[in-house]
């Protein structure tokens, strides 16, 4: 019986942090992302600072009518933004916050969580593939391209820590970590930061998108509800992606009094990492597809080999 | 040599110095912009200055200006005179959701019935309710402006030079006749 209630325990907090740390993600976006360009942002919402923005738009997009081209694949085009989104709530599930504050350990955690965040991408594409609708399906080929181009770099700098902490449990690999390997997995890291933003559709690597190019790519047809499912679904990749970089490269929870506030270092972190990817959003213009395609398989996966070279030898050495 | 990413480098640091800085966002709804005198918001009528003369109207390219008036018989004073005629303005109304707020109306007119207001929060729900009629305009009137003052070493304006000489005079004529009470 306490089994099954320290199970549910562990899927609401799941669930919760799923709800909120999105909500926050966007909410920094909108005031950070503001200041950086000399506005202010929402500042009207929630009275205090517009805190309650995302909230109003959320209400918002539930009001709105669902609509679905008449060519749509209806099917589909209904359960695309669930595809999108499911993928990154069970990828939650296996990311330590703390020791024993997990969802579930999985002793193959790291290949479970890139397996599914690979999966979260086939939403975008569904989406861009039934809309009927010549936009939706170049942005849905964009998205499958740069799935192709950018889960490579990305498998192959996450294989290197594998490889460093001799584990593929992302507690383990936590507990492996010390500070000596920011330097050795530098290079990792940047490689693993940088294709898990082109995996979420951030800018600078937002082509499918691209909203001066092709409407919206795949979001095209969406409205209301689905809309802010899949907009929902970028946020929490955002933070999928973060708290993976804290947890693979900044040693998670570990810091001073580590025993007893560990959890807030994992989140700290992972707050941290996602304020770098508004501050890239802010500061790059969108790449060209073709230089994206260059930039992935002529700098990321070189460096991504050479890493996992450099992380061979630093596990021979000191074995 | 160019480091590689300088460029990168310099666009991040940018943009984290812009964060720290104070955002230059007027904050419009709280606090009223600060609009230079001779803003262009709304335009105000004098309804006693207008002759129904309508230059104003016709001068409009966007013929947004509409006028009525009929003309009153002003019966002689003196017997076996003349009647005398007077134009009444019944209606003056701008329709603001045609006007294109190029001034010409103003500069036309010759008796200075028409004047810039920059007052600009009168946004209406119906299209129609933009057509505003002479006695909204009277109402604008009260937020017109003040002349914007004359630079330092400036000529006066001819109204004052005339309205000075006009003063002196009367005060001359004042002098040489004599007091009221004095005359048989």
């Amino acid at each position: 019986m306490s089994e099954a209630l320290e199970l549910a325990l562990r899927l609401a907090g799941v669930l919760a942090a799923f709800l909120v740390v999105p909500l926050l993600v966007g909410q920094v976006e909108h005031k950070a992302m503001a200041h950086m360009q000399g506005r202010v942002g929402p500042m009207y919402a929630g009275a205090f600072h517009g805190w309650a923005q995302l909230i109003a738009d959320g209400v918002k997009f539930v009001q709105k009518e669902d609509v679905v081209p008449a060519a749509a694949d209806r099917m589909v085009f209904k359960i695309a933004p669930a595809v999108a989104l499911v993928p990154y709530l069970v990828a939650m599930l296996v990311i330590p916050l703390g020791p024993g504050l997990v969802g579930q350990d999985l002793d193959i955690g790291l290949f479970f969580v890139i397996a599914v965040m690979g999966a979260g991408v086939i939403g975008s594409l569904m989406g861009g593939w039934s809309s009927a609708n010549k936009f939706s399906l170049l942005g849905g080929i964009r998205v499958a391209a740069q799935l192709m181009a950018y889960e490579l770099p990305f498998v192959l700098a996450a294989a290197s820590v594998a490889m460093a902490a001799g584990t593929l449990s992302l507690t383990g690999i936590v507990l492996e970590w010390s500070p000596w390997w920011l330097l050795w997995q530098g290079i990792a890291m940047f490689v693993f930061f940088v294709s898990g933003l082109a995996e979420v559709q951030r800018p600078p690597f937002d082509m499918p998108i691209a909203d001066a190019e092709i409407v919206f790519g795949p979001y095209t047809e969406y409205g209301g509800l689905r809309f802010a499912l899949f907009i929902l679904a970028e946020y929490a990749g955002i933070v999928v992606l973060s708290a993976l970089t804290a947890v693979l490269f900044l040693g998670g929870w570990r810091g001073p009094f580590d025993d007893q506030l560990g959890w807030l270092w994992t989140l700290l972190k992972t707050m941290a990492v996602a304020f770098v990817v508004i501050w890239v959003r802010v500061a790059y213009p969108r790449l060209r597809e073709d230089q994206l395609q260059r930039f992935a398989w002529q700098v990321l996966v070189p460096l991504a080999l050479l890493q996992l070279a450099i992380t061979a030898a630093g596990v021979v050495m000191t074995a | 040599m160019r480091i590689p990413g300088v460029g990168l480098a310099r666009g991040l640091a940018l943009t984290m110095r812009q964060l720290t800085r104070r955002s230059v966002t007027a904050h419009y709804p709280d606090a009223l912009p600060e609009l230079p005198p001779r803003s262009r918001g709304v335009i105000a009528l004098i309804e006693e200055n207008c002759t129904s003369c309508m230059l104003c109207a016709r001068e409009c390219p966007a013929w947004c200006i509409y006028i009525d008036s009929h003309k009153d018989v002003i019966p002689a004073t003196t017997e076996g005179g003349k009647d005398k005629t007077r134009n009444v303005l019944d209606r003056f109304a701008i329709d603001f959701s045609i006007c294109m707020y190029c001034s010409i109306c103003i500069e036309v007119c010759p008796f200075d019935a028409l004047h810039w207001s920059s007052e600009f929060e009168y946004a209406e729900l119906d299209i129609r309710e933009l057509t505003h009629e002479k006695d909204r305009l009277r109402e604008w009137m009260w937020t017109v402006p003040a002349p914007v003052a004359l630079d330092p070493n400036a000529e006066p304006a001819k109204e004052i030079g005339v309205a000075q000489k006009a003063a002196e005079k009367a005060a001359e004529k004042a002098a040489e006749r004599p007091a009221p009470e004095d005359r048989p």
